[in-house]
């Protein structure tokens, strides 16, 4: 085919077109990543290994100094990495376990169960800031809800957020309250995505209650399972309002975790933002890799279907 | 045993679930509310109860006035509604930009904006408040504030977050299903691209719109860690961050106007929730199904 000059400089002239059209359409918040996604990547990763004056807006090049001061100097570093890893596990695995049984309950025809999955929903939309208030009253040692509530079982109250043995399950509740009702939807979606045919076929061939569910319902879910997990657990990492409001990371620690580390180290008294970067670096290279592993199990998942 | 017999014993059982979730959830919401009601002795008192003695507007009154919850209220306003509409149209023009403009680096900027889907909040905070403050946007006077003052403090609060990843992803993932006819079409019809955006796409795909708008206006609103950095005057604090500030205040001692305090922050979003959760719920739900 001859390509003449009068349709080349028209074909030209339509793609100029599109590309002028293609830049005002997705320039703004392709320039808004590049200011306030890339380049803060770029600057966090080579302030880690800087020792930064914020007066004078200098850093000077420490090399290695920062990394060493938080993953084997600062003896508080494998009481954070533990602590982020009790609230992460605890938290997804209440959050998958409760959310499948209670979708389960509002999967069946009942009346009032779409009200009911509605309410379980709203604490995900209000925030967490506020959540924490609400369950900072609760859990008063001396006059809050639940002290009520086990003072007439006559059980002595324990200290909640006052003790380090319980300030960390007292974040568990909290999170897993406000976030539960979010697995619950993701999960009703899920279960009335499987065909009922497959059902239908299970019990023709006499497969019980259970066996059903075993047979059936669990593996026609796991790809939602997979996707809840993995975000539960990024969720999960970033929770930083209800342990700002309810413990700071107290008492002694006992509820501190990377990314309330990050803050300590950059935005309170401290203010080392090398150290911090290194917290922020820490951070964003565990969940950059879960994001691959989601995104390789999505791909294989398309593939497969 | 029948089936109708075992029906009505799984009836049972779920009604008596939901009744549990019920009092789960709603509890402690009904211990905000009526909290929020009380006066102090019924807080420090060995018999709360669940139902204040009397309907008591006091702490409402006193965290209007006192903390002037007026101003934050326009804080939070200001910038829940620029930022969440920067987001919507920017979401909307790109998703449509990957969809529909033939652009040679189409790609590239695709995977730009999966990798930006990566990076959470927290891992640049940082770095973008050595940007903001470069820009000169901090603002760190606690006096009287000039009009520009409160531009710069509220530049400072939208500019990081106005970018959006998710809600880009979501409407690109929705634009792909529509039609191809209905494009071209319009194309025959010498239609620009903008006319196409705004008179054909965007009307297929209000529901998923609706899903991305109401995300980022209830994210947006809920901020939390952000403001919290970058606002030093009183004056320019959003609502989530003026509770906080009144809780180490008052804390204990006035439990009720931290309750009323805390109902100003969540009753726009219960209020927008309660009209729109459709959009909310379905939304979420099929964009986890679909994958």
């Amino acid at each position: 085919m001859f390509v003449t000059a009068a349709s080349f400089k028209k074909t030209f002239r339509r793609d100029w077109r599109d590309w002028i059209t293609f830049v005002l359409f997705a320039g703004p918040n392709l320039l808004l990543f590049v200011i306030f996604t890339y380049y803060p990547l770029i600057r966090n990763f080579l302030l880690s290994f800087q020792e930064y004056n914020p007066i004078i807006d200098k850093g000077e090049w420490v090399g290695f100094n920062n990394y060493v001061d938080i993953l084997i100097q600062d003896t508080q570093m494998t009481r954070i990495m533990q602590n982020t890893l009790v609230f992460t596990v605890s938290v997804v695995a209440l959050i998958l376990v409760l959310g499948l049984l209670t979708a389960l309950l509002l999967n069946q025809k009942l009346r009032f169960r779409n009200g009911v999955r509605s309410m379980l929903f709203s604490p995900a939309v209000l925030a967490g800031s506020a959540v924490a208030v609400i369950w900072l009253y609760i859990f008063d040692y001396r006059f809050g809800l639940f002290f009520q509530v086990l003072k007439y079982f006559g059980i002595n109250s324990p200290k909640w957020l006052l003790d380090p043995q319980w300030a960390m399950i007292s974040l568990i509740i909290v999170y897993v309250w406000k976030n539960l009702g979010y697995a619950t939807v993701i999960y009703i979606a899920g279960l009335q995505a499987i065909p009922a045919d497959l059902y239908e076929a299970a019990r023709v061939d006499g497969a019980g209650a259970w066996q059903r569910f075993r047979n059936v319902t669990l593996p026609g879910l796991s790809p939602v399972t997979f996707f809840l997990g993995v975000t539960s657990v990024l969720n999960s990492f970033q929770s930083f309002e209800i342990i700002n409001v309810l413990t700071r990371g107290g008492p002694v620690n006992a509820t501190n975790v990377l990314v309330y580390r990050l803050y300590e180290q950059g935005f309170t008294e401290i203010q080392n933002y090398g150290r911090a970067s290194v917290v922020a670096t820490l951070l964003f290279v565990i969940m950059f890799i879960l994001t691959l592993i989601q995104l390789r199990a999505i791909e294989r998942r398309v593939s497969y279907a | 045993m029948g089936i109708s017999a075992q029906k009505t014993i799984n009836h049972v059982f779920g009604y008596i679930g939901m009744a549990i979730l019920v009092i789960i959830i709603g509890v402690p919401l009904l211990w905000l509310v009526s909290g929020s009601m009380k006066t102090n002795p019924e807080f420090y008192t060995a018999t709360p109860s669940l139902i204040p003695e009397r309907i008591h507007l006091d702490n409402f009154y006193k965290a209007w006035n006192q903390a002037s919850f007026g101003s934050y209220y326009i804080n939070s306003i200001v910038t829940t509604l620029i930022g969440a509409s920067a987001e919507i149209i920017m979401a909307v023009t790109t998703a449509y930009a990957l969809v529909f403009v033939r652009f040679p680096f189409r790609n590239f900027v695709f995977v730009m904006l999966l990798v930006a889907l990566m990076v959470p909040e927290q891992v640049v905070i940082l770095p973008n408040f050595l940007t903001i403050a470069d820009m000169g946007l901090l603002v760190t006077s606690s006096r009287d504030l000039s009009t520009q003052d409160y531009i710069r403090g509220w530049l400072a609060i939208i500019l990081p977050g106005a970018s959006i990843a998710f809600g880009t992803f979501l409407l690109r993932q929705y634009f792909r299903t529509v039609p191809a006819d209905l494009v071209d079409a319009a194309k025959v019809d010498g239609a620009s691209h903008w006319t196409t955006m705004m008179n054909v796409i965007a009307p297929v795909a209000t529901p998923a719109i609706a899903t991305t708008g109401l995300l980022s206006f209830t994210a947006k609103w809920n901020e939390y860690l952000w403001p919290l950095i970058v606002t030093f005057s009183d004056r320019l604090r959003t609502l989530p961050i003026a509770m906080r500030r009144l809780l180490d205040a008052e804390g204990n001692a006035e439990w009720g106007v931290v309750m009323a305090a805390a109902i100003f922050v969540v009753l726009p979003v219960i209020l927008v929730f309660l009209y729109a959760q459709r959009y909310v719920v379905d939304g979420l739900a099929s964009g986890a199904v679909k994958g």
